[in-house]
Parts: C-alpha cells; sequence; structure tokens
C-alpha cells in the first residue's frame, strides 16, 4: 500500500501540468471567441503553389491597375 | 400554344437583391447595379472567387457609393494613435467595427484582405461582435488605404467618436474561467482523495497515508480558498464596510468557518476536516456566477452619445481648401463641410447649401426638417439633400444634445441604487442561521460542553446561504437566456427583477410603436394610368425627400424618362418638364394654389400633370404589427402613456388603439421626457420604451429603459434592455415572465431549506460527518440547477406559443 504515496504524487503532479496548460491556454486568449474559429475550420486550404504562381503574376498585372484606378 | 420566352435572370450574382432597374451584365453574370459589379471586379481579380461558392450572394448591396475623400481623418496622426491599439517596429495592430458582417463568406473574404492589399499581413474576425482585428505594416500600406480597402469590398468600417474615448478591456472573463479550473481541479481531487475517508476503511489504512491524504487536501484547497474564493471575501468585506450586509457576505462567513476547521482538525489530526464541501460549493457558486454574466455579445450596452457621432469632419480652412480634423478639436467659429448622408457633429449656423435635415433618432420628429441660410442646426442630425457649410458656433462637448448626457440620471448605475430582493432574503436567512448557531451553543454548553464548539461550526458549514446564491444566479442565467431567444435583450440580470415590479409603461411614438423608415401611402384620385404613373415616378425621383421616396417605392417601375427644368421649392413642392408635360408634385397650396381642408392623419403629396390635377397620395406611418393586441392585453395590468417628440397629428388613431385613459403627450424635447419620467416615479415604477437619442434621457431616468431596434447594431444607449422590432407583440408575455423570477427563486430556495433542515438535524448533534457533508452538497446544488433551469424553461414555454 505505500506504493500508494508514488503513485498519488505522480499523478497529481502530471495533472497539475494539465491545470497549468488549462490556465495557460485561457490566459492567452484563445477562448474570447469561441464562435468564429467553429466557421474558420470549415474554409478549404490554400491555393496549390502552381496556382499561387498564377496568382502573384496576377497581383503584378494588378498593380499597375491600381495606379490608374481611382480609388 | 405558349412561346418559349427566355426569363431574364432576376437576382444580382452579388448581392441577391432582385434586378428591378438596370441590369449590368459582365460575362455570364448579372448584376444590380455598378456598386454591386465593382465589387465582384476586385473579388474576381485577386482570385477571391471563393467568396461566392461559400454562400449564394453573400454580399451587401451596393448602390449607395462610399463617398471620395470619406476616410480621409485617417491621415491624422492623433486620430492613428487613439485607434490603433497596438505598436512595434513595424506593424500596427487596429480593429474595425463591421457590422455588415453576416455570413460565413464575410468571414472567409475578410480574412483574406492581404490578398488585396499587400501591406495587410494578418485580419482575423471576431464574428460575434462583428470585428476584424488588422495587423498591417505601416510602411506599405496606411490606416486610411486599409479603411478604403474594406469599404471597397463592401464593408465599410463603422468608426465613431467612441472608439477612441473608451477603452474596452475584456480581461474579466478569462479571470473567472480560471478560477473556475482551479476550483474544479481541486475540488475533484480532494474528493477522490477523501474516498477512504468517506468509507471508513480506517482499519485497513496505513494511518501514515490517511495523515498524507489529509495534508494533500489541505495543500489542494488552498488555491481555492485564497484564489476561487476570494471575490466572495472581496464583496462580502466591501458591503460590511458600507454597513450592508449582502449575499456574499455570509458566503464568504461560511467558506472561512469550513476552512478554519478544516486546517484546525487535519494539523491537530482530530479529523478529516470538510475541505471537499468547501471546494465544492466554490466551485458551484463560480459557475453560477459565470452563467448569470454571460451577456449576449453582440450588443454593447456601454455606449453613450459618442458612438452615434463620426470621429473626423471636414474643416474649411482661411484658404478655401478642406482639412479633416477630429470632431473634438472643431472650436467655435470654424467652417465646416457637412455631405449627404453625414451627421451634423456640433450645433451650427447654415451658410451654404440647401439643408434637409432628418432629427428622427434625435428628436422623434417623423419628417425631415427643411432649414434656411442662417438658421441654427442642432447636433445630432442627419443631412439627406446634398453638401453644406456650416459655421459652428458651440463644441462638440457643449452642444444642446451631449448637455443631456450630462443630467444626474446618467451618472448614477441603477444597479447599485436599487438593491436585489436576494440581498433582504439572505440577510434573513443569516439572522436565522445564527440563532440556530447560538441555540445549539447554549444547548451544548449546559449538557456536554465539549460538543459546543463542534456543533456550532457544525451548523455553520452544513446550512448553505449558498443555495440561495445559486437559486438566483442559475435562475438569472437560464432566463437571460431565453429572453435573448425571444428577442429581448438584457444588460445584466437585475433588470429582470425590475422588469418584474413595473406597474408603468411609458411609450415613445416615433420609431417605437409606428415602424422606423417605413411608410403607407395610397393614392387617392382617378385611377393613374401608366404613362401617369411614370411621369410622377421620375419626377419623384429626382428628389431624396422620404415622402418622394415613398412616392418612388409604390409607384411600379418601368422606365426612366428625362426631367427638365427640375425645382425644387422648400417646404412647397417640386416641379418639372417630364417628356415635354409639366408636372407638379407637393401640397396643395403648390399645386392647386388652394389650402387644403382635408384634416385628415398622415401627410398629403397633391400631383397634377399639364395643370390638371390628378389626385393626391397620402402617406401615413405605419404602426408595428400586433400593436392592437398588445396594447388590449397591456392595457389591463399597467397604467400606459405615450411621450412624443413628433406631433399630435396621429391622436385620434393612437386613442381608438389605448384607450381614453392612456395620457399623451406630444412635441415633448427629451428634457421634457426625463421629468415626466421622474414625475411618475413618485409612487409608480416606469418602464420606458424608447428608441432614438431624444429618448435617452428618459431611459436613463426611468426604473427599466428598453430600447426598440430593428437592428441591432444601431440602438439608443442609455437603456437596460434592447427588444427587437419583430417581437414588440411579445412585450406583454416577456414582462409576465419576468414577473415569475421571483417565484423561481422562492421555490428553489424552500427546497434548499429542505437539504439544509437535514443537515442541520445531524449538525445540532454534533456529529456531523463530513461524508454526510459531502454528500448534501453536491445532491443540493445540483438539484437546485435543476429545478431553477426546469422552472425557467418551462414557464419560457409560454413565451413559445405566443410566438407568430
Amino acid at each position: 500500500m505505500s506504493v500508494l504515496f508514488i503513485l498519488i504524487s505522480a499523478s497529481l503532479i502530471i495533472a497539475t501540468g494539465f491545470l497549468i496548460a488549462f490556465i495557460w491556454s485561457v490566459r492567452s486568449g484563445q477562448y474570447d471567441d469561441d464562435y468564429t474559429p467553429s466557421v474558420r475550420m470549415l474554409f478549404d486550404d490554400e491555393l496549390t503553389p502552381d496556382k499561387t504562381e498564377t496568382t502573384n503574376s496576377n497581383k503584378d498585372q494588378k498593380d499597375t491597375d491600381y495606379g490608374t484606378r481611382k480609388i | 400554344m405558349s412561346l418559349v420566352v427566355k426569363e431574364p435572370v432576376t437576382a444580382c450574382f452579388h448581392c441577391g437583391e432582385t434586378i428591378t432597374s438596370d441590369d449590368i451584365v459582365a460575362g455570364d453574370k448579372h448584376f444590380c447595379c455598378t456598386g454591386c459589379k465593382t465589387v465582384y471586379d476586385i473579388i474576381n481579380k485577386n482570385q477571391l472567387c471563393e467568396y461566392y461558392e461559400i454562400g449564394a450572394a453573400p454580399g451587401i448591396n451596393q448602390r449607395t457609393k462610399v463617398r471620395e475623400g470619406k476616410f480621409d481623418f485617417l491621415d491624422d496622426a492623433q486620430i492613428i494613435d487613439k485607434l490603433v491599439h497596438f505598436k512595434d517596429s513595424t506593424h500596427f495592430h487596429v480593429r474595425f467595427y463591421l457590422p455588415q458582417m453576416h455570413c460565413s463568406s464575410c468571414i472567409w473574404i475578410l480574412e483574406h484582405l492581404h490578398r488585396i492589399d499587400p501591406g495587410i499581413t494578418k485580419s482575423q474576425v471576431d464574428f460575434i461582435k462583428k470585428e476584424i482585428t488588422v495587423i498591417y505594416n505601416f510602411n506599405a500600406t496606411s490606416l486610411k488605404q486599409v479603411a478604403k480597402t474594406l469599404a471597397l469590398i463592401g464593408y465599410e468600417p463603422h468608426i465613431s467618436l467612441n472608439d477612441v474615448s473608451s477603452t474596452k478591456v475584456k480581461k474579466y472573463d478569462r479571470e473567472r474561467i480560471v478560477k473556475i479550473g482551479i476550483a474544479g481541479f481541486c475540488f475533484g481531487n480532494i474528493m477522490m482523495l477523501s474516498f477512504p475517508e468517506y468509507f471508513s476503511l480506517e482499519k485497513l489504512e496505513d494511518p501514515a497515508l490517511k495523515h498524507w491524504f489529509n495534508y494533500l487536501n489541505l495543500v489542494l484547497s488552498l488555491p481555492v480558498f485564497f484564489y476561487s474564493a476570494s471575490e466572495f471575501f472581496i464583496s462580502g468585506y466591501k458591503g460590511l464596510k458600507q454597513g450592508f450586509l449582502n449575499i456574499d457576505a455570509p458566503i464568504a462567513l461560511a467558506v472561512l468557518i469550513t476552512f478554519g476547521r478544516s486546517v484546525y482538525e487535519i494539523i491537530g489530526g482530530s479529523g478529516a476536516g470538510y475541505l471537499d464541501s468547501m471546494s465544492g460549493i466554490v466551485f458551484f457558486m463560480l459557475i453560477g456566477r459565470y452563467f448569470q454574466n454571460r451577456t449576449y455579445q453582440s450588443i454593447s450596452f456601454d455606449r453613450d452619445y459618442t458612438s452615434y457621432f463620426p470621429l473626423g469632419v471636414s474643416v474649411i480652412n482661411a484658404d478655401g481648401t478642406e482639412m479633416q480634423t477630429s470632431v473634438s478639436n472643431i472650436k467655435k467659429g470654424d467652417r465646416i463641410r457637412i455631405h449627404n448622408d453625414e451627421i451634423i457633429p456640433a450645433d451650427a449656423i447654415l451658410f451654404i447649401g440647401k439643408a434637409t435635415i432628418d432629427y428622427s433618432f434625435v428628436t422623434g420628429e417623423s419628417l425631415p426638417v427643411e432649414k434656411t441660410i442662417g438658421e441654427i442646426i442642432y447636433a445630432g442630425g442627419r443631412q439627406t439633400s446634398g453638401a453644406i457649410e456650416l459655421e459652428v458656433i458651440k463644441e462638440v462637448s457643449q452642444s444642446y444634445l451631449t448637455q443631456l448626457w450630462n443630467n444626474e440620471a446618467f451618472k448614477t448605475k441603477k444597479e447599485e441604487v436599487k438593491v436585489s430582493f436576494i440581498h433582504r432574503v439572505s440577510r434573513y436567512f443569516t439572522y436565522a442561521l445564527f440563532t440556530v448557531a447560538l441555540a445549539a451553543a447554549c444547548y451544548w454548553l449546559l449538557h456536554d460542553p465539549s460538543k459546543a464548539w463542534n456543533a456550532v461550526t457544525s451548523v455553520l458549514i452544513v446550512a448553505c446561504p449558498c443555495a440561495l446564491l445559486l437559486s438566483a444566479t442559475f435562475t438569472n442565467g437560464n432566463m437571460i437566456r431565453i429572453l435573448n431567444k425571444y428577442g429581448l435583450y438584457i444588460k445584466n440580470a437585475s433588470v429582470i427583477e425590475r422588469l418584474g415590479d413595473i406597474d408603468t409603461i411609458v411609450f415613445d411614438k416615433t420609431g417605437t410603436i409606428t415602424e422606423q423608415g417605413r411608410s403607407e401611402i395610397h393614392f387617392e384620385g382617378q385611377p393613374l394610368t401608366d404613362e401617369h404613373s411614370q411621369l410622377l415616378r421620375s419626377l419623384a425621383s429626382q428628389s431624396n425627400h422620404p415622402l418622394s421616396k415613398s412616392i418612388v417605392s409604390c409607384l411600379p417601375f418601368q422606365r426612366s424618362l428625362p426631367v427638365k427644368s427640375y425645382q425644387d421649392l422648400k417646404g412647397q413642392g417640386t416641379s418639372g418638364l417630364v417628356s415635354g408635360r409639366v408636372v407638379k408634385m407637393g401640397s396643395a397650396e403648390f399645386v392647386l394654389g388652394q389650402q387644403s381642408s382635408d384634416s385628415r392623419s398622415g401627410s398629403r403629396v397633391y400631383v397634377s400633370i399639364d395643370s390638371e390635377f390628378k389626385g393626391c397620395f397620402i402617406i401615413n406611418n405605419t404602426y408595428r404589427k400586433g400593436l392592437q393586441e398588445s396594447i388590449a392585453g397591456l392595457k389591463d395590468k399597467f397604467s400606459l402613456n405615450i411621450l412624443s417628440g413628433d406631433n399630435d397629428s396621429e391622436a385620434p388613431y393612437l386613442a381608438t388603439v389605448f384607450g381614453n385613459t392612456t395620457g399623451m403627450l406630444f412635441n415633448r424635447k427629451p428634457e421634457d421626457k426625463l421629468s415626466y419620467i421622474q414625475q411618475l416615479q413618485s409612487n409608480h415604477k416606469v418602464l420606458m420604451i424608447g428608441d432614438g437619442l431624444n429618448d435617452a434621457g428618459a431611459l436613463m431616468q426611468s426604473d427599466v429603459g428598453i430600447a426598440i431596434s430593428d437592428d441591432t447594431n444601431n440602438f439608443s444607449p442609455a437603456c437596460d434592455a434592447v427588444l427587437a422590432g419583430e417581437r414588440f407583440s411579445l412585450l406583454n408575455e416577456l414582462l409576465a415572465y419576468c414577473r415569475k423570477e421571483k417565484v423561481i427563486i422562492y421555490s428553489s430556495f424552500a427546497l434548499s431549506v429542505l437539504y439544509n433542515a437535514i443537515g442541520l438535524y445531524f449538525a445540532v448533534q454534533g456529529s456531523l460527518q463530513p461524508v454526510i457533508a459531502a454528500i448534501l452538497m453536491p445532491v443540493s446544488s445540483i438539484s437546485i440547477v435543476l429545478l431553477t433551469t426546469g422552472m425557467s424553461s418551462l414557464f419560457g414555454l409560454r413565451l413559445k406559443k405566443q410566438k407568430t
């Protein structure tokens, strides 16, 4: 039965570790907004590299367009 | 046989509205206006078309363009300083409020802003608060550019004076969650470590182990006692200092005694203490408080008049150039230019331009007022007919409108003045408790002094005043949630109790019992031919006046006709040559040449074509749906009053709805409304229902002030609750529901008295074992939670039945 000393200590230390993780995560502000992440995670991933390159070249074109467009 | 006719596409690809007049086509997509098409172009060019794939027609209608130069005030370094909430060596962080956010596509595109403006590093949306946090590189782009980018895709940020004056800190909720976490963690572990104690396995146990478990419990209880329970001690102490026994005082006492006795027992080796009950009750009470304080996140009740005013205004320098200045820097004598649809920020005199000021939000007058050159225009009105130049006569903080906010009514917090009945009940409970403890002490001192101390502390541990707090917090929390569901958003829990005590209701007229922005229009006269209606419509669409807009909306569109020699005569009417015909619209005098003898309610627009009188349009306020029925229901229980800033033309109709015993006062200024409420309060509990800034004083003064709103982004500050416009007919049921609050709390308290009686039975005998306390505590807590939640949801079903 005296092994309980070690067992309880070990489990309490691990549990305290989780408590610290909980406190840290709440304090970091993750839970301030609990709605938007649920929508955000359903978005598709970013475009693949090939398409991104076309985007970049389009961006160059776009810059010149902005030059003439009145905002 | 029917020919197959190709039906034109009728919904705009961007905003989803039906395409009525112009159909703009780009490729295979149709748009209702160039604004929508422009936004589509930008989105398409930046490879952001996923915006349209996430939801159908996610855009907002872009018919009204954002004025060029609208965000010039964001160039001012002072203003940037105040709006930006974080700076480092390369980036600024800023938060904007975007009321147009309404769907997941909005979230998607707003978080991909960096594709449109590469200077933006990151943007993150908080959808519930409708806020976006933008992190941008201030060398690559500017605050003004960020605002312009947002406006360009249809999400114009709403920036008001409120954003620079107040600092919103929301750390509070996080700390409470941490406290709950710690209390829960310790509660669970202490209870687990107490199991051997419960089952009395002393014979099997190693005494060293028992001691060790007890000391572990003690260590675990320290964070609960010193950190999680701290708010009870602080609040109870503050109350006592002011000579007032609030509900936290007996709770603090109970926690203190439990902890004290447990420490004594553990260190002295005489027992195991009651730390499991202590930490458990702290845990449940904190959860109750958290639940109660969760108000609807989308509505901010801390606004004042500054949230209605713009941040910057164009000041005209001596040399004629315009400079964007912050509104708080405007001085007397400055010349300012106010553009169409802008708010006048300070009392000023009109110098140049045509001023048609819409004061509906400020004074309650439903029709815009036309002002001549040289007349004073008061702050708070909205200009509706083009750009004007004004000379400021009073600074913003000195204006007629803001003076209202200096009234005493705005200084006190209502929940601090009126004490909840909970505190009174808890006081009686405390006295009763001390009596029992004293009686037990006396008894034991006479019979067996060794048990006296034991009995007294047991009584104070077991008889839980905590039950009262649990009843109140869980009842309120659930009722708030249910009230939210039915359209009544309240500021905090004390409002429910005050609503239950109401016996008099005062209604504002414009925007409260009438629907904001809408009116009923019908035509009296010979039936109009298609050609005539198009002539009239073309002339009417030249003017911005609400009466003209009503006429335009009621005549169907077929084609747009050219108008020449257009004339707009203030206060009289408009005239012009439409397709060569002389069309006139306006007052009877203007169109017919004689005064009207019609004294019925409503505004009249007489029309003539080629000097031939055709008839007149009659435009009436539309009253809210279900007004008759809800007023009929309210009349029985409450005494009703109407207090309006508008004229009394509607009085006869209102008398039919409200009855002859209702007091009706018209043309009341904001201060008059406030003093009327004060008068009523001498022997009544008053509920004020209003909507505009002109009601703010009255809303603040009354026992409860409800602001009606058709758009929760835009409502009167200084209110205790917001009622959604379409739920107005539920008012009677909502008030009846609030009256049930006391019933529920008393019932659940009665239940807890039952548990207390059982516990006290053991406690007075001096034989309270920790296991009994440990069983009673969660059982009573959970049953209270179940009872209160059940009863409040049950009463809430009655609201559901009434919902149309």
